[in-house]
């Protein structure tokens, strides 16, 4: 009867130690952003070897997959997507891109308002 | 009865040896000036580089807003603030570093700077392995008062972990070689410099950046979260 009192308290110990050190293990639940390739599209970017109508595609692919989950583009990723319209001459989704970046991250309005006010100086 | 005592006590010490392993993290840098300036947005300029690998500013650059963003900090974009430097004729990182804060705060509106100098980048052959290793240095400057909030440094191997099993010396010589001439056709150094921008940049280490304002665990640095 003691053996298997004190196994039961083993037992008791190991859970408890391990219910705290899963606690501690993880800091966070999921990511804060839905990344698909977006890092790699950049780095493509900046080696020169996507252009920017490939990347548009790439990154319009991840921001359906990211609302079809209901998950945010991380910051930076509608700014880069209307630097690339800008590039092939689509003032239109440039311009709402920058705003929709500036709406999702009020923290980026002084810089999104100086590229807004170089391509809309109304 | 004597013997299942000691098994007792083994697990009670191993339960805490294991739970003071992860309980509060020490910090030893002095966090006064970051707790002071909170800051929600981080510019990030183009780093240095100061290795023989032309890749390692864009391939450094290009793998930082993750870290940081995860982190809770508005990241700015890193495409367009490197155009808004080129066309500025800021093309070199060294002299995109001398701009003054008080340029980089009106022009980018950033709470703070980040400056980072990365000194390995590559794929070296060293005799009977060859190692990719990115190494990097970090600073972070608040761009309103321009007190230097945190630095850091981190860096990462291919080598780590690795249990260099038997096989004869020529064996071991070839492969270093060949995994060398693939390491850097593949530019492995990217995938590499990867997890030096994590363990640099992302909040929850050992002296590493504290948590910013959209993260979860904003002002709960050092406290383990029980889910």
């Amino acid at each position: 009867m003691s053996i298997s009192e004190n196994t039961l308290r083993l037992c008791a110990i190991a859970l408890f130690s391990s219910a705290l050190l899963s606690g501690c293990a993880t800091h966070q639940q999921q990511p804060l952003y839905y990344w698909g390739d977006y890092q790699a599209t950049v780095y493509g970017h900046f080696k020169g070897e996507k252009g920017p109508e490939e990347q548009i595609l790439d990154l319009e692919k991840t921001l359906e997959k990211a609302r079809a989950q209901g998950r945010a583009v991380p910051p930076g990723f509608k700014a880069h997507l209307a630097m690339l319209y800008g590039q092939v001459g689509r003032s239109d989704r440039l311009i709402e891109n920058l705003e929709a970046e500036k709406q999702q991250f009020p923290e980026s309005t002084t810089f999104m308002d100086f590229l807004l006010k170089k391509f809309n100086p109304s | 009865m004597k013997q299942m005592l000691s098994i007792k006590w083994t697990a009670l010490l191993l339960g805490s040896l294991l739970l003071g392993g992860c309980a509060t993290q020490t910090k030893n840098y002095d966090y006064s000036a970051f707790r002071e300036s909170r800051p929600a947005s981080i510019l990030v300029l183009p780093p240095l580089n100061n290795t023989p690998d032309i890749n390692a500013t864009y391939s450094m650059l290009s793998q930082v807003t993750l870290p940081l963003a995860e982190s809770g900090y508005y990241v700015l974009p890193v495409t367009l603030v490197d155009e808004a430097f080129k066309q500025n004729g800021m093309t070199t990182p060294a002299d995109i570093h001398e701009l003054p804060i008080k340029k980089l705060r009106e022009i980018f509106g950033a709470d703070a700077a980040l400056y980072i100098n990365v000194k390995q980048y590559g794929t070296s052959y060293a005799v009977i392995s060859s190692e990719t290793r990115v190494t990097a240095e970090g600073q972070l400057i608040d761009l309103r008062s321009g007190r230097t909030l945190w630095q850091g440094a981190a860096t990462a191997s291919s080598a780590e972990g690795n249990n260099n099993s038997g096989g004869g010396l020529i064996g071991l010589l070839v492969k270093a070689v060949v995994s060398q001439i693939v390491d850097t056709l593949n530019n492995r150094g990217h995938a590499i410099a990867g997890v030096t921008s994590t363990r640099l940049l992302a909040a929850g280490r050992p002296n590493g950046i504290l948590y910013g304002p959209r993260s979860p665990m904003y002002l709960k640095d050092g406290s383990p979260t029980l889910q």
